[in-house]
């Protein structure tokens, strides 16, 4: 009943703490020129040189100075954020976006690497506890039996073993 | 052919005709030193199989296996000296202008300042291939020569680095001739090579990354061999130890390098773009890397034996995709000097490379059993484990992240970006994980740890992790502002904090180490920590690794705090960025035979006073009319103040200056000393007990402390 009780409140405080953090993370930016900045870092340069939009620095450079024109007439006309990037896929295609989007597809891109990071944490952990009760069994036994020199041999590999990488 | 290439030259003096006639010798001396290189490396991996094939089955032979064996060696040994001249023709070739070869007039021209020429040699396509192929020699003439640490295990070895040989001699003779002759009349000047390989970095750089990339082949090799020849023990990882080391240095000063080559060059204010050919260097630096922590399991403890194999199968196959990526075009990239469709070579190489690394394993599998298995989820080993686990998922996520906009196209027909925001979001968070992973590793003993040790060796990493926090907020670096939470900001803070709890665990260890020395030889503290350091190079000198990490980690997160500010300057017209003002003092031109330049005169002030002068530079190459940034660069230890000339608006005339403060990026070219100080350290050879007992008189107790709190 009382690891239940403490179950639940680790629980909630998790809850709590991964919705703060979603929060945290989910929320914007406020002022324009912070939302400005926010954006050109979401947006690539379309003259081929494979730089963010923010980044550019070719001086003449045939787009990035009218890229820029643009995103800032969106931001003056009040436009959403999505808007926004929506307008650029319109005229420049799905390769303006600095990195996927969130639907469709895309999603693949952010989710596999989430994905294959917890499958192969959790196998690890698996792996490393089905070994390890497995062998403390198996050297509880072990010792035991034992007689005395082999278990000062154990005892001088354990020591050897011990001091270095 | 050759008299095509030269006949608007008739009228030249004797001394033109007998350049010509040279050059038109080299081009030739070449292409058939590169037929005799591939003929060697073909008899070598034949001879090498048949030889060992009778040995392994005790087949009666026609000839001694034996001696067919040390001809197939004595080939390869020749091999070397056939690709060395071929290497050598080229380099003859460049520095006597001889444009009747296409790759020279390509790349290279008169007025080319000689060390450029010599990095005209990599700039292509053939010529980096021969570069390859070159340096593929040279480790294969060493190996060949110290054959007699073990002469079977050198000898499966040496058939195998054959086999890779053959692959890029014959790309080199029949895909991608680095001497083949220029059609129609030889021009008097070639192109010229990219302006932006024309800096002292592009000489170094890619030869460093090279010979990581290559050098990985050699473990490859050893690994492939022992596991084919089911060898007993754990030899062959004593064997590559150092070949596997000195390959992972010069990975990773070639990729520091390029780091600062773009950052120096480009003229953006950073230094990693997740390019796709930067992320293809950076791939089999990450299993490389693993491959070097999961090997001290085998060697401890006789574990992770086919976890080992396959980490250096997939180091080799990544060098081999990185230089796919590179060349053939596959995915968009701003390296795209060298691309051409040699591409599907590469792909059917690495599918028989993969195939044959696949047939081996399943063939011997039962040869690589784990001798124990982990005991504790707490301890050295796991964190081994822990510590392999995230390198490849990093691995994976830039692989991903590289390979998603052709996945994307192939599945939905639709071609993405993916860029820096991509990895930020995703690589940041792992890469902080790693770096924990590296503080606490050290910390755990092997087999297991006791909760007590525990808390007693986390006390002060954790007590640095808070006070770095504390001390971080304090001094303004606030990852929530105005409601909103700076993403970048908070990764700072957490790299910051991370990074001082990491240091703090490591130079305790350095600390208790050095105590123990010193109270029983009754030395100082800093005679007791060199004992210490000497007494086992390996262990010590990887924290010192680790400590170069850490500081580059810091310089990473600097980036964070990053702004800059453009302004059009005229004369006497000032700007100001961070604790400088910058006012333009005078503007000039400047010409050589090479290209034309124009550069400002900033005097920057700093606390009112006169501090220094810089002069960024804009320069256009002559002979190919590309401009190119020449930044200029004020580096301190808290910050670099990066200045970039970027030309003129054409509407005012007046000249555009972009000023950068990038805080602590110093930190990040340090860490990279560190970094190789560590690993030139750990490939010295610990003092043997003996030599150790003889230079110190030992008082009492063990030569070297246990991990403290360990239950062993």
């Amino acid at each position: 009943m009382i690891r239940a009780k403490r179950s639940d409140i680790w629980m909630k405080g998790l809850q709590a703490g991964i919705l703060a953090i979603a929060v945290c993370f989910s929320l914007g930016a406020t002022d324009a020129s912070s939302r400005y900045n926010n954006l050109n870092h979401r947006l690539m340069c379309t003259c081929g040189c494979a730089e963010i939009l923010g980044e550019c620095n070719h001086v003449g450079c045939p787009n990035s100075t009218g890229e820029l024109k643009e995103l800032s007439a969106g931001i003056e006309s009040g436009q959403s954020d999505q808007q926004i990037l929506d307008s650029f896929v319109v005229k420049y295609g799905a390769v303006v976006l600095a990195a996927p989007t969130g639907h469709g597809f895309d999603m693949v891109a952010w989710i596999a690497p989430f994905a294959v990071f917890g499958a192969a944490l959790l196998g690890t952990i698996l792996l490393v506890r089905r070994w390890s009760v497995g062998r403390t069994a198996a050297v509880a036994v072990d010792l035991d039996t034992l007689d005395p020199a082999e278990r000062e041999r154990r005892e001088q590999i354990r020591r050897d073993t011990g001091g270095g990488q | 052919m050759i008299e095509n290439s030269h006949v608007g030259e008739v009228s030249c003096s004797p001394l033109r005709a007998r350049i010509i006639l040279e050059s038109s010798f080299m081009a030739a001396f070449g292409t058939i030193a590169l037929l005799i290189a591939f003929a060697l490396a073909a008899y070598n991996l034949l001879a090498g199989i048949l030889a060992l094939r009778w040995i392994a089955t005790g087949q009666p032979a026609p000839i001694s296996p034996e001696r067919l064996a040390d001809t197939a060696r004595r080939a390869g040994i020749a091999g070397f000296l056939a690709v060395t001249a071929a290497a050598f023709a080229l380099v003859w070739s460049v520095f006597t202008n001889d444009f009747s070869i296409t790759y020279i007039m390509e790349h290279s021209n008169r007025a080319l300042p000689g060390a450029y020429k010599f990095s005209a040699l990599w700039s292509g396509q053939e010529g980096s291939l021969l570069l390859w192929a070159w340096l593929l020699a040279v480790y294969g003439f060493v190996l060949r020569l110290t054959h007699k640490t073990d002469v079977k295990l050198y000898a499966y070895a040496g058939t195998i680095l054959a086999g890779v040989q053959v692959f890029f001699l014959a790309v080199l003779c029949f895909a991608a001739p680095p001497f083949a002759l220029y059609q129609g009349v030889t021009p008097d000047d070639g192109n010229g090579l990219n302006p932006l390989l024309q800096y002292p970095e592009m000489v170094i750089h890619p030869p460093m990354l090279y010979l990581g990339y290559v050098g990985f082949c050699i473990p490859f090799c050893f690994a492939l061999g022992a596991l084919m020849m089911r060898y007993p023990g754990e030899k062959w990882i004593k064997v590559t130890r150092v070949w596997t080391m000195v390959t992972w240095l010069f990975l990773t000063a070639g990729i520091f390098l390029g780091m600062h080559w773009a950052y120096a060059v480009l003229g953006w204010g950073g230094y990693w773009g997740w390019d796709p050919v930067e992320n293809a260097s950076f791939m089999p630096w990450l299993t490389g890397t693993a491959f070097l922590h999961s090997v001290m399991m085998q060697e401890k403890r006789g574990m992770m034996k086919s976890w080992n194999v396959w980490l250096i199968f997939s180091t080799f196959l990544l060098t081999l995709l990185g230089t796919l990526l590179t060349r053939a075009g596959l995915v968009s990239s701003v390296h795209a000097f060298a691309q051409s469709s040699i591409g599907t070579w590469f792909v059917v190489f690495m599918a028989i490379v993969l195939a044959v690394c696949i047939f081996t394993y399943v063939l011997n599998r039962s040869h690589l059993k784990t001798e124990h298995h982990l005991e504790s989820l707490v301890s050295r080993e796991s964190s081994f484990l822990f510590n392999n686990l995230v390198l490849l998922v990093a691995c994976f996520v830039i692989l991903w992240g590289t390979l998603f906009p052709v996945i994307s196209e192939y599945v939905v027909g639709n071609k993405v970006t993916v860029g820096a925001p991509f990895y930020n979001r995703v690589a940041v968070p792992i890469g902080i994980f790693l770096l924990l992973l590296t503080g606490v590793g050290p910390l755990l003993p092997w087999r297991a740890a006791s909760f007590k040790s525990i808390r007693r060796n986390f006390v002060l990493p954790v007590i640095a992790f808070w006070v770095t926090v504390i001390v971080v907020l304090a001094v303004g670096d606030r990852p929530w502002k105005d409601g909103s939470l700076d993403q970048g900001n908070f990764y700072a803070l957490v790299a910051f904090a991370v990074s001082a709890a990491v240091m703090t665990a490591i130079l305790s260890e350095f600390l208790r180490g050095a105590q123990v020395i010193s109270r029983q030889t009754g030395r100082n503290l800093f005679a007791g920590l060199w004992l210490l350091t000497r007494r086992n190079t390996r262990r010590y000198g990887g924290y010192i690794i680790h400590i170069g990490v850490v500081i580059v980690v810091i310089g990473l997160a600097g980036s964070a705090f990053n702004r800059n500010i453009e302004s059009e300057l005229a004369l006497h017209d000032k700007m100001n960025i961070g604790p400088y003002t910058l006012e333009c003092v005078g503007f000039s031109q400047d010409s050589n035979l090479n290209y034309n330049s124009e550069f400002a005169l900033l005097d920057v002030y700093s606390g009112g006073k006169k501090a220094f002068q810089m002069t960024p530079e804009k320069r256009v190459y002559l002979i190919t009319g590309q401009p190119q940034t020449m930044v200029a660069i004020h580096s301190v230890p808290s910050w670099d103040l990066y200045v970039v000339y970027e030309g003129t608006n054409p509407d005012s005339g007046q000249p555009i200056i972009k000023a950068y403060l990038n805080p602590l990026v110093g930190w990040i070219w340090a860490g990279l000393v560190v970094l190789v100080f560590g690993t030139l350290l750990a490939l010295v050879p610990s003092l043997s007990p003996a030599t150790a007992s003889l230079r110190v008189p030992v008082r009492t107790g063990p030569s070297e402390p246990a991990p403290k709190g360990g239950h062993l």
